[in-house]
């Protein structure tokens, strides 16, 4: 009876998010917007092959929009006082935190999907693995759903206070992951700090799936990134069932 | 199922935040079909205690038993018989009133066709029908309240954990909660509410808990507490004209106090207390405007029991 109560409260938690806070000012501007601006920062004037970056670009496009929506539901729906409400109903903590996950994940899977998309169609560029390209964006959007989610953790009320605190965090990550330098060219301490991001996985993941072309072997791609995911679940299970009841 | 199966079971409950003790040893039974009152000072453990019933906080130590199930080890098929109006129970003010209902209906499994007959009929019954396509947004709190009434209602639970659930709201949406409390109650759902309002508490519910510095103080009916205090009545009086204190001076009076426009007597002998003052205001010429005899309230006996008297 446990098993159809959990998926029910997960599937339904997802579409409420879904629903709620794709809309929301927050998701669409650090979601949508903002890799958008970062690119175009990055390309315009500027003698650049695109076709280089396109991978890094929509690793970026990927890592935004599916880690936009996790940090912003939970301290909105204490803020709202909707919290307390949504334990009473038949769900556990492992339900919302996957509930908020997927809604993340539906989210970063959408809009890379249509970003690739018309890549493919009006700028012609060709996708040389498809699976590879599609695991990577399943696993990738996981990931960083993932990610969102645990950088929801701190016991904060105010959505904004966390979307500083997930800046603080992302922001970095995007600098140290092949996006705007390729792997390749990275050295010394750069190179170091590039292991250590999971956004340098799933660049080069796509590097892979998108041009054929990637430093690691695609296995370690897959077990980094899974890893990653992991570490990431955790670290939202343990943070939000600490802080359950703060902020209420 | 008789009523002799306890609905709720608390077993010596804990629950410390640091070094505070916000529930202290708490046991207590309520009875299947019971509506049972949860009353106590601000701070004294009452939010604290609905959370470890209704499994939103696990206890330290002790148990809770919802139905016959153990909330610790089957908390899932524990929240599915039982609906909840939490302290900050809102609801989802971007979605209206009707999609509020739905989502409560679909967390609890409730087939389409079911769902919406149900949704349909408890927004008429609690008078949204004509605004369930609204954004909750734009709902005034009393009918908010009674959107969060309908989410925790719509699968007809058979236990009902109410916190607060009148608090700051007008007379109208009050009066609209308490019936549908009565309704679900004569319907078979056993009621725990928790609430300031002492007066609701004496008129709604059959057995009150008093709880105090995290720790029960009395449970009983509320007649029984309210005599358990205090055999003093009073009686309330007003006169056409302006009488002084001296004037109810009496053997049968033990206290005067002036309360507005009314004189305010406590007596041990109502009887003999009101043929005196009906016989002095005769022979003052008195006309008397109100007369009213008030037996000792549930007020002062909460008050006894929380040691506040002062």
């Amino acid at each position: 009876m446990i098993f159809p109560i959990f998926i029910r409260g997960i599937i339904v938690t997802t579409e409420k998010n879904i629903r709620i806070y794709y809309k929301k000012a927050p998701v669409i501007i650090f979601g949508l917007l903002f890799p958008l601006f970062m690119f175009a920062s990055f390309y315009m004037g500027r003698d650049i092959d695109i076709a280089i970056f396109f991978p890094g670009f929509i690793a970026m496009t990927l890592f935004f929009t599916a880690s936009s929506v996790g940090p912003l539901i939970t301290p909105w729906e204490k803020q709202a006082g909707t919290y307390e409400r949504l334990l009473s109903f038949p769900v556990s903590i492992n339900t919302i935190i996957l509930g908020d996950v997927l809604a993340g994940s539906l989210y970063g899977v959408i809009i890379t999907s249509i970003v690739v998309a018309a890549a493919a169609v009006f700028l012609g560029f060709a996708i040389v693995n498809s699976v590879v390209t599609v695991i990577a964006l399943l696993l990738g959007t996981l990931c960083f759903a993932s990610l969102g989610v645990a950088l929801a953790s701190p016991s904060v009320r105010s959505p904004s206070h966390v979307m500083m605190f997930s800046s603080l965090i992302r922001f970095p990550l995007i600098f140290i992951s092949g996006i705007f330098i390729p792997l390749q060219e990275l050295e010394g301490a750069g190179r170091i700090l590039s292991y250590l991001s999971p956004l340098t996985y799933l660049v080069d993941m796509f590097h892979a799936g998108l041009d054929g072309t990637s430093v690691f072997p695609l296995g370690i791609d897959f077990l980094a990134l899974f890893i990653f995911t992991c570490g990431f679940l955790m670290i939202a299970n343990f943070f939000h069932k600490r802080n359950l009841i703060r902020g209420l | 199922m008789g009523r002799c199966m306890g609905a709720i079971k608390a077993e010596n409950l804990q629950k410390k935040f640091g070094n505070v003790v916000a529930v202290d040893t708490v046991s207590f039974t309520v009875e299947e079909g019971e509506i049972f009152g949860f009353l106590g000072p601000n701070g004294a453990g009452k939010t604290t205690t609905i959370r470890l019933l209704t499994g939103m906080l696990t206890p330290d130590e002790g148990d809770v038993t919802i139905d016959g199930i153990n909330i610790r080890s089957n908390p899932m098929e524990a929240k599915m018989v039982m609906g909840v109006i939490p302290e900050a129970g809102n609801v989802y003010v971007d979605l209206t009133a009707e999609q509020n209902i739905h989502l409560a209906g679909r967390y609890y499994g409730m087939a389409k066709n079911v769902l919406e007959k149900k949704s349909d009929h408890l927004l008429s019954t609690l008078r949204l029908y004509e605004r369930r396509q609204d954004p909750v947004r734009t709902f005034s709190k009393g009918m908010k309240q009674r959107v969060s009434i309908a989410c925790a209602i719509v699968h007809s639970p058979r236990i009902l954990f109410l916190d607060e659930p009148t608090e700051g709201l007008d007379v109208q949406s009050r009066r609209l909660v308490i019936e549908t409390i009565n309704k679900m109650n004569k319907k078979g759902s056993t009621i725990f509410l928790t609430t300031h309002n002492i007066e609701e508490a004496n008129k709604v519910c059959e057995r009150v808990g008093i709880i105090n510095q995290g720790r029960i103080a009395a449970i009983d009916s509320p007649e029984k507490l309210k005599s358990t205090f205090d055999m003093t009545q009073t009686l309330e009086v007003s006169f056409d004209k302006k009488v002084m204190k001296d004037f109810f001076v009496s053997d049968y009076i033990s206290k005067i106090d002036m309360c507005g426009d009314k004189w305010v007597l406590h007596t041990d002998n109502p009887d003999q207390a009101v043929k005196h003052i009906v016989s002095a205001a005769d022979k003052k010429g008195l006309r008397i405007v109100s007369l009213t005899t008030c037996g000792p309230s549930l007020e002062e006996a909460f008050v006894r029991l929380t040691g506040d008297e002062k």
